[in-house]
């Protein structure tokens, strides 16, 4: 998709010239971002860029120092992990972010389960829900009742996918989402992307490695030390480009860029 | 089949079978050494109610300790909570009602829980929503309390208390006698039987595997079996003739010449018990509070991503706890029938290893509210048993030590082999 078609568009999610600092260092400095429907964003940067630390601010996780977040060209106040569940902001942390003890269903609904009309949580229709969607995501997985302690690390994922996809996302934040994932789970959630992207839903991935981000994403936003370097379309800049901009911090050559 | 796959089949926790195995040797053994007084309904009785003040606090400290947090503040908590009850059934609420009035017990009761709620919650303010760790909090509502229970009276012991209120403790008139017994034990079992067919019943609706009806059934036997004998136990034991001649005069029934044949059935604390184990369990596994509980003591960065507000959470679950204080503050100087400032005295320790014993790790996550109630059991009987074969006092103390961090190293090593 072109630049030009994207003019009219309002979009998704636009973080604006977003600051926040801890103990007085400045772990995004004035930054902005933003991203349109059925787009893929990439986020690159070396470790403590600040790429995660802007994304937990779009999650709730953080609340930025300076700044403002649009959702749909409206002004959005997130405040908490809740805030942006209402916004339909998901979030796949590195960490995925699992309660180890508790078992794929408990995981699923945390914080959003499901209870019969007596309120009590209602177990067998979460695992139910549970069974439809990992039976797309990974028809293998089948340890519905073993804490998620108890599964390999692409089951994990599965899981923290599954909780992700599963409530209706506009917006999905993958950060390093095939970092601890073998060659045919990565596909896996290579294949999820396109899907999820053919859906209208913008998605703004967090990775390390430079094939991911090439062959899954529409545009790359490049950070270091907190300052944003530039955003790139993928398919006008090259592997060399982007690297150039994450290990020295300087854009493209104008040659190059558009 | 071999006995693994069996209990698997069963659905049945291995670790809770350990529990109650070790809990019957425990039982076999003192048995022997007391020339048979041990198993005895009188003393299975007194053992039951003496169990239950720990136990009902004890299912609090497991949401306490699975959440990463520790109470040491319970015991003294208890004896403020009972010298306030005591002050309020025996100076306060006579003036209003009138004495032996049945508001009394009522009103003290619901001002022991509340009181004990109240205080609970402020500590879990305290630690929820100024970051204060739990084991300083209570560490100082240890001190605190324990000195303001000497306030309240300064120091002077409160008795004789209320007719009807000392009867929640399990003394004289203090059970439900055969017929209620009876009663209560069928319509337990009748509940559980219900349960376990209702849940198997959704599953097959759901579509999910379910165990085979033999699996469920055996479960379903064990159960009913264990509530009626428990009961036909605790019916074998007759009220002494005294006693049982004050409570029909009492009654205003016709007191015969003869013997007269009336059983104590099950005490009413350990009906209170019950009642607080089934609520407990519900909560745990049941309720929002009781999943998120859990889920935080998992992994709480989790759960606070999840939404999940954890101060008021914490701020909750020390507010239940202090509830059961109060309720385990009823049930103590109930049976005592009186409330001096020492009431309590040390319980802070029989309740975390009650818990602990029961399978809560301190590392949090992990930890059922049967499972505490077993360990209280397993704690108490390890006193009366070793008091009633005449152990010397520190011979006792060392025995429940090193039971205490045995417990914990199977529990380890069981989990590790279990790789859970």
């Amino acid at each position: 998709m072109s630049a030009a078609t994207r003019q009219g568009e309002t979009p998704l999610v636009e973080m604006r010239d977003i600051c926040i600092s801890f103990g007085g260092v400045r772990a995004v400095d004035h930054v902005s971002v933003d991203l349109y429907p059925g787009e893929v964003v990439g986020l690159l940067g070396h470790n403590g860029a600040g790429k995660s630390t802007l994304i937990k601010i779009l999650s709730g996780a953080y609340h930025a120092d300076s700044g403002e977040i649009l959702i749909n060209g409206e002004k959005a106040e997130i405040r908490s992990p809740r805030d942006a569940r209402r916004y339909n902001i998901e979030t796949i942390y590195q960490t995925l972010a699992l309660a180890d003890n508790l078992d794929a269903a408990s995981n699923l609904f945390l914080g959003r389960e499901i209870v019969t009309p007596m309120g009590f949580v209602d177990d067998d229709a979460m695992e139910a829900e549970t069974r439809k969607i990992l039976k797309r995501l990974n028809p293998n997985f089948q340890k519905f009742h073993a804490p998620v302690k108890a599964l390999s690390g692409g089951q994990r994922q599965s899981v923290a996918i599954a909780r992700a996809v599963y409530f209706n996302a506009r917006i999905l934040i993958m950060d390093e989402p095939t970092a601890a994932l073998g060659v045919r789970e990565t596909q896996m959630v290579g294949e999820l992307i396109e899907q999820l992207k053919s859906e209208g839903i913008g998605i703004f991935l967090i990775s390390h490695d430079i094939h991911d981000v090439m062959n899954l994403c529409d545009r790359v936003t490049v950070m270091k030390n907190g300052q944003l370097v530039g955003t790139e379309r993928v398919g006008e800049v090259t592997e060399d480009d982007i690297l150039g901009m994450i290990i020295l911090g300087k854009k493209p050559t104008p040659q190059t860029s558009v | 089949m071999s006995l693994g796959k069996a209990f698997k089949q069963l659905g049945i926790d291995l670790r809770l079978v350990g529990m109650i195995g070790a809990l019957f040797v425990i039982w076999i053994v003192f048995d022997i050494f007391t020339g048979g007084r041990f198993l005895t309904p009188r003393n299975l009785f007194n053992l039951s109610v003496q169990t239950a003040s720990v136990a009902v606090m004890a299912t609090g400290m497991v949401f306490v300790i699975v959440t990463r947090h520790i109470d040491l503040s319970v015991g003294s908590m208890l004896g403020f909570v009972g010298m306030i009850m005591g002050v309020t059934q025996l100076h306060v609420l006579p003036g209003v009602f009138g004495e032996g009035s049945a508001a009394i017990w009522i009103l003290t009761v619901i001002v022991g829980i509340l009181f004990g709620a109240l205080i609970g919650g402020f500590q879990g303010w305290i630690i929820g929503y100024l970051n204060v760790p739990a084991f300083i909090v209570t560490l100082g509502g240890l001190l605190v309390w324990r000195g303001a229970a000497w306030w309240v009276t300064s120091g002077q012991t409160i008795a004789p208390l209320d007719a009807t209120f000392k009867r929640l403790g399990g003394g004289a008139g203090g059970s439900l006698g055969a017929t209620w017994s009876w009663g209560l034990g069928i319509a337990a079992t009748l509940a559980a039987i219900a349960l376990i067919f209702n849940a198997r019943k959704r599953r097959a609706h759901h579509g999910f595997p379910v165990k085979p009806l033999w699996a469920e059934a055996t479960v379903a036997g064990i159960v009913a079996a264990g509530i009626l004998g428990f009961v036909a136990l605790m019916n074998a034991y007759p009220v002494p003739e005294s006693a049982a001649k004050r409570i029909l005069q009492a009654r205003g029934e016709p007191v015969p010449d003869g013997p007269i044949d009336m059983a104590q059935g099950v005490a009413i604390p350990v009906v209170i018990l019950l009642v607080v184990a089934v609520v407990m369990t519900v909560v745990a596994r049941r309720t929002r509070f009781g999943r998120y509980v859990f889920a935080t003591g998992g992994n709480p960065d989790a759960a606070e991503l999840s939404g999940i507000n954890i101060r008021w959470l914490t701020l909750k679950i020390f507010a239940l706890m202090g509830a059961l204080t109060g309720i385990a503050a009823v049930i103590s100087s109930a049976r005592l029938g009186s409330v001096g400032n020492d009431l309590g005295t040390l319980d802070e320790l029989r309740v975390i290893a009650a818990a602990v014993i029961g399978g809560t790790a301190l590392s949090g996550g992990i930890g059922t509210i049967h499972g505490a109630v077993i360990g209280a059991l397993i704690m108490q009987s390890l006193q009366s048993g070793m008091a009633m074969v005449g152990v010397d006092a520190p011979l006792q103390s060392i025995v429940v030590g090193v039971v205490l961090v045995l417990a914990v190293v199977i529990d380890i090593i069981y989990r590790r082999r279990f790789g859970l």
